[in-house]
């Protein structure tokens, strides 16, 4: 854990370039965004397996499958508002039902895509992409781990949605990425927050500040989003009997959802859903949005605190 | 231009009528799916299936197959009669279509053996073929695609998005069939949408457009040879047909775009309007 800094759209790019020479069989779509997803690195070197086809999402899930179809890997890239959103229904009948070999990697979730506002800041996308039979979904939580679901995506057959960030994040991990499975990045006895993507960093910054308050916070990073990992779920909730998930989401569908779902139906404790309350974004910098939001460090201790405090006193 | 051979035509024609028959008896025994379409389309499969595509019905998968999607999903009926009567699963089969213990899904799915793509939600089906078509490029395989567009499907979006693409990318390997039934599930297409110069918009976006009349055998075979030489261009065939082709109370109506004969009587009735014609070919 170096926290050094890092962009997970550049090592995405880099992961691209280097499956590209390693094999002939990975193809890489785009729709008009490809200097900000970083796929145009991939295009630069291997411009006869890139397919950038302009401002059509709906389209380039089609052509994706067509050439899945005939045997290519095929990693397409957009932002996450419009990679799901936009090309959601070519996404579900053309991809998801045929179970094809389409690696959905989507840039600028979440609303830390800042300055664009609701319109580019996808909060739905998790929920959109967990709810299609065949299809699984992974956040990486930082660059190291981006380079290892890349090159994981690559090696398994069928469709996956990977959604990336656009900010900077700082690596917490050395890349020990294991699909479907959660890890713990904090140990601690009062409480668990379980976080994904950007808002682990912040999460285990969180519980720094409540050490200091005397209370001890355990912290999961969740990037695999689906299958769930219940067993750590469930052992959580044992080791610590109270619940915080943390997303750059929707806290309806995403992963408070996920997690509710596994407690609900296995070891209910309270829990707390923390992240976007089913209001749309708004134009701002990223960290003075996540700040607004109580989505950083200060935002996520207190509400952790207030909750732990309305629970347990 | 090669000779078409007149009994290669009448066995066509035989087909067609097979096919046409299919698709009442399936729609008839599942209580439920698109006949008008189906019969509008059933030519155009015919030649396809028994002429013009280069498949293995022993290895349907087989890599240098020739692709077609079918991607107006809901002729399904037609499109699974002609991939069984080319032998890729048993006749019996169809009468299962659309019931729970078959792998005849309502729409077009990678269950049936013989189906390249997923299709029934409209307008789709283009940007697959495109994906197929710069596939064979890639490898250098000499394989074409085929695939057959609804007029009301070409209503959806994605198509035009797909249209530009193709000729972007000077797929000359690709084929697009519009079934111009000028029928569409609430109303004739005019009324709904102005498709029309329909000719016109094709060639605009960049294709080579033929037009034929998509119920005549020797039209669709020159048609479909004529495409091979488009040189850099994709092609689109403008098959203007007949909906429900071939089954009286069917014809030229919205009613039957999707359910089937409405009693014994009106079923009794199409086989035998079929059979008629099965006579005269």
């Amino acid at each position: 854990m170096n926290w050094d800094y890092e962009s997970p759209r550049k090592a995405y790019g880099e992961t691209l370039v280097e499956l590209g020479r390693e094999r002939d069989d990975i193809v890489v779509m785009d729709a008009d965004l490809s200097t900000s997803t970083k796929t145009a690195m991939f295009g630069t070197e291997f411009p006869e397996r890139f397919f950038n086809v302009g401002l059509q999402e709906q389209n380039m899930m089609g052509i994706a499958a067509g050439l899945a179809r005939c045997g290519k890997t095929v990693f397409a890239s957009s932002f996450a508002v419009f990679a799901t959103g936009r090309a959601y229904d070519q996404v579900r009948q053309s991809i998801a039902y045929p179970r094809l070999n389409v690696k959905i990697v989507a840039t600028h979730g979440g609303i830390t895509v800042g300055e664009d506002g609701a319109s580019h800041q996808m909060i739905e996308d998790i929920g959109l992409m967990s709810g299609l039979p065949n299809m699984r979904v992974i956040v990486p939580v930082d660059s190291n781990e981006v380079r290892s679901v890349i090159r994981f995506v690559a090696s398994e057959d069928g469709p996956f949605y990977v959604r990336l960030t656009r900010t900077a994040l700082p690596n917490l991990t050395d890349g020990d990425f294991k699909f479907g499975k959660g890890a713990v990045m904090r140990d601690g006895t009062d409480m668990t927050i379980i976080a994904t993507g950007i808002e682990v960093g912040y999460s285990l910054k969180a519980a720094e500040l409540l050490k200091e308050k005397g209370i001890d916070m355990q912290v999961v990073n969740m990037s695999t989003i689906k299958p769930i990992d219940r067993d750590i779920i469930i052992k959580s909730a044992r080791d610590t009997g109270l619940i915080m998930t943390v997303e750059d989401h929707n806290i309806y569908n995403g992963l408070g959802s996920r997690v509710a779902e596994v407690l609900s139906e296995n070891y209910p404790v309270r829990m707390l859903r923390h992240g976007m309350r089913d209001i749309f974004g708004r134009s701002g910098r990223w960290d003075t949005l996540l700040s607004h939001y109580e989505m950083d460090e200060k935002g996520i201790a207190k509400v952790a605190e207030n909750f732990y405090k309305e629970v347990k006193s | 231009m090669e000779a078409i051979n007149d009994e290669k035509v009448r066995e066509l024609k035989l087909k067609a009528n097979e096919i046409r028959k299919w698709v009442i008896k399936m729609v008839y025994a599942a209580q439920s799916g698109h006949p008008g379409g189906s019969l509008s389309a059933a030519d155009i499969l015919a030649v396809l299936y028994f002429h013009e595509l280069h498949v293995d019905p022993k290895n349907p998968d087989w890599p240098q197959r020739d692709r077609f999607v079918l991607s107006k999903g809901h002729a399904s009926p037609a499109y699974y009669a002609a991939l069984a009567m080319r032998g890729f699963f048993p006749e019996e089969e169809l009468l299962k279509f659309r019931k729970v213990e078959s792998f005849l899904q309502g729409h077009p799915s990678l269950m049936v053996p013989g189906v390249d793509m997923c299709t029934g939600s409209l307008g789709q089906g283009l940007s697959a073929g495109i994906g197929m078509a710069l596939a064979g490029k890639m490898d250098s395989l000499d394989y074409r695609v085929y695939v057959l567009l609804g007029d009301g499907e070409i209503e959806e979006g994605n198509v035009w998005e797909a249209a530009m693409t193709a000729a972007t990318r000077k797929l000359d390997n690709l084929v697009a069939i519009v079934d111009r039934n000028k029928i569409q599930l609430d109303d004739f297409t005019d009324r709904m949408v102005e498709l029309d110069p329909l000719e016109e918009k094709w060639r605009g976006f960049g294709w080579r457009v033929i037009s034929i009349n998509g119920h005549d055998i020797v039209q669709i075979i020159r048609a479909l040879n004529e495409a091979r030489k488009t040189g850099g261009r994709p092609t689109v065939i403008i098959a203007h047909t007949v909906k429900g082709k071939g089954v009286s109370y069917m014809e030229n109506t919205p009613v039957y775009h999707g359910k089937p004969p409405q009693s014994e009587e009106e079923y009794e009735k199409a086989l035998k309007e079929l059979e008629e014609e099965r006579r005269g070919i």
